[in-house]
């Protein structure tokens, strides 16, 4: 078990590396020059030497794996550079953005994960067809939708159709309501569509007929016998959506004006303020570094099978 | 010739219409989809107005049968408009996909063929890759590369080669490992001719089939950055910008942001449906 953490820590710490590097080709490399931003939009009426002095303060005129292993060196110790639109250090920005962002998601995904599952276990466990015809049908709608379109609907019905919650700004868990479910919606309706198929294909298992031979009621059957392995592929895909969620929340963050990573995130792309993107992509990895750890310690937990080639 | 058209073409062909015929939905999808592509290539054939030009005394009215879908805040009518935006977002969409598809199916074939080192850098990549949530880093793209409809398609497809390139490597795999590429091999096929003649046509099909799924999930994040403003800049339409410029008239007009956002919702539906379709079912149904 020790050496399988040290193992998972030593890949953990390779695709941050990656993610790194990917960002910093992607954004310092590619066509398009950050330099304006930091002149503040000036370029037309400055000089050629206040030009270059900028160019030469902010290192630009280093060769690339120059500037490559300082910005490397800086993050390794926690440094992730100033954002040049607002002047912050990145990593405090990101840092006192995540909270609410963190709240948004999370109440998102529990949201996805028992909406999702949900609607997967009825459809499965009723034995109307009409029913179930519906049921199934709901995850494909579900995915169709753009996000921001489903939240300014929500926005019209029922924060001023119905004046019930607000709809905007970060005060209170009223606040949180709307978007978390706007959210939700395209991450539970994947969930329910694989845990729908895998629920299906559990249930034709001999294991299934075994129990029923052994006088063991439905509900029994459907939550202890064929739940437990058929949520093995649910959650792996759980641990995918929840990034897809930190990231869809540019969208909703903007849709609903809340304060948080995804608003930051957008705002940094309009300006062209790269060091902030950059952040935000490592945040992007960490959080998938750590919920795929999450999510192979739980593997064993559920399928026992599982445990014993770690 | 005519009889192989009698023959074989023709029960195909029906066979192919039952198939659809015994599927509403997949029916109605055909249906939704066809007019939307019509609308992208010939707007001419639903509206006569011009997307960009309203009469100020005809502002925000509801939809009524002059103003299908209603008229925005300087009295342009949001139909005509919704019409005009589906070229744009389409061909927006037709370039993401073929970004994914060229870009992804080429590196995962340069990657499945040659092996070795390559192979080895390539796979790290696509790894790296995929822990970054698509929409990001198209996003990330985006803010190197700046705004506008083409470079929004770009950033939508390069974020997905990844996933194509890892399909098609191992389709590759399985292809090159064949009998018959063994065969050319012996008869002296040089490696460009094995590849373009025998491994390229047998390996493409799952990757054609993602680029169907693909499709879908495009648009929506085509719409979403031009929803975000890093797409086409005003007056122009594009099926993102007319719901975010409809966001600022939620309370008192609801239908300039319901009607183009169905038309969004509807399109991917239909998309998702056929291509879902062209994925298995008929397959199965035989």
């Amino acid at each position: 078990m020790r050496g399988y953490l040290v193992r998972r820590s030593l890949q953990a710490v390779v695709v941050l590396w990656a993610a790194f590097t990917v960002s910093f080709v992607v954004l310092y490399l590619l066509p398009g020059d950050s330099l304006s931003i930091k002149l503040g939009g000036l370029e037309g009426t400055a000089t050629q030497e206040q030009i270059d002095a900028v160019r030469g303060a902010h290192g630009l005129d280093d060769p690339v794996h120059v500037q490559y292993v300082r910005a490397l060196g800086d993050a390794l110790t926690g440094d992730l550079g100033t954002s040049a639109q607002t002047g912050a250090p990145v990593a405090r920005t990101i840092v006192d953005a995540l909270p609410q962002t963190l709240a948004l998601t999370g109440v998102a995904m529990l949201l996805a994960v028992f909406g999702g599952a949900g609607v997967a276990l009825a459809a499965t466990f009723t034995r109307l067809r009409a029913l179930r015809q519906v049921l199934l049908s709901l995850p494909a709608i579900g995915i169709s939708m753009p996000g921001f379109w489903v939240g300014l609907l929500l926005v019209q019905v029922v924060s001023f159709q119905w004046g019930l919650l607000p709809a905007m700004g970060n005060e209170g868990w009223e606040s949180l309501v709307l978007p978390a479910l706007t959210l939700a919606l395209p991450a539970g309706a994947m969930i329910a569509q694989v845990l729908a198929k895998s629920m299906t294909t559990a249930l034709a298992e001999p294991y299934v007929e075994t129990a029923r031979a052994k006088g063991a009621g439905r509900v029994r059957i459907h939550l202890r016998h064929a739940l437990r392995n058929a949520s093995l592929p649910a959650l792996t895909l759980a641990a995918v959506v929840s990034g897809n969620v930190l990231v869809e929340s540019v969208v909703v963050e903007t849709v609903f004006s809340r304060a948080g990573i995804g608003r930051l995130t957008a705002a940094a792309v309009d300006t062209q303020d790269v060091a902030v993107v950059q952040g935000v992509v490592l945040l992007a990895a960490l959080v998938f570094v750590v919920v795929a750890l999450a999510v192979d310690l739980l593997y064993p937990v559920l399928d026992p099978r599982v445990g014993r080639t770690v | 010739m005519a009889a192989g058209f009698a023959t074989e073409v023709l029960p195909a062909a029906r066979g192919h219409l039952r198939f659809v015929l015994r599927r509403p939905g997949l029916l109605l999808s055909l249906v939704v989809f066809a007019l939307v592509l019509l609308a992208a290539l010939f707007p001419g054939l639903f509206t006569d107005g011009d997307p960009l030009v309203g009469t100020p005394r005809d502002k925000l009215q509801g939809p009524s049968a002059e103003h299908l879908f209603g008229t925005d805040q300087l009295g342009r009518d949001l139909f005509t408009r919704v019409v005009h935006a589906s070229s744009l977002s389409l061909r927006a969409t037709f370039v993401a996909v073929a970004v994914a598809l060229v870009v992804g199916g080429g590196l995962g074939l340069a990657s499945g063929f040659f092996g070795g080192w390559l192979d080895d850098v390539l796979m790290r990549v696509v790894d790296v890759l995929q822990a970054i949530p698509r929409l990001l880093l198209s996003l990330a793209l985006v803010g190197a590369l700046g705004f506008g409809t083409t470079k929004v398609a770009i950033a939508v497809g390069v974020a997905s080669v990844a996933g194509f390139a890892r399909v098609m490597r191992a389709e590759v795999l399985r292809v090159r490992s064949s009998v018959y590429v063994e065969a050319a091999r012996a008869s002296g096929v040089r490696s460009g001719g094995i590849l373009a003649r025998h491994v390229l046509p047998n390996a493409s099909g799952p990757v054609l089939v993602m680029a169907a799924l693909e499709f879908g999930i495009a648009i929506l994040s085509v719409s979403a950055l031009s929803f975000l403003g890093f797409g086409a800049p005003p007056p122009t339409p594009e099926w993102g910008v007319l719901v975010a410029d409809g966001r600022n008239f939620v309370a008192t007009a609801w239908w300039l942001t319901t009607f183009p956002g169905l038309v969004i919702a509807a399109t991917v539906l239909s998309a998702n449906r056929i291509s879902r379709a062209l994925d298995g079912e008929r397959g199965q149904d035989r």
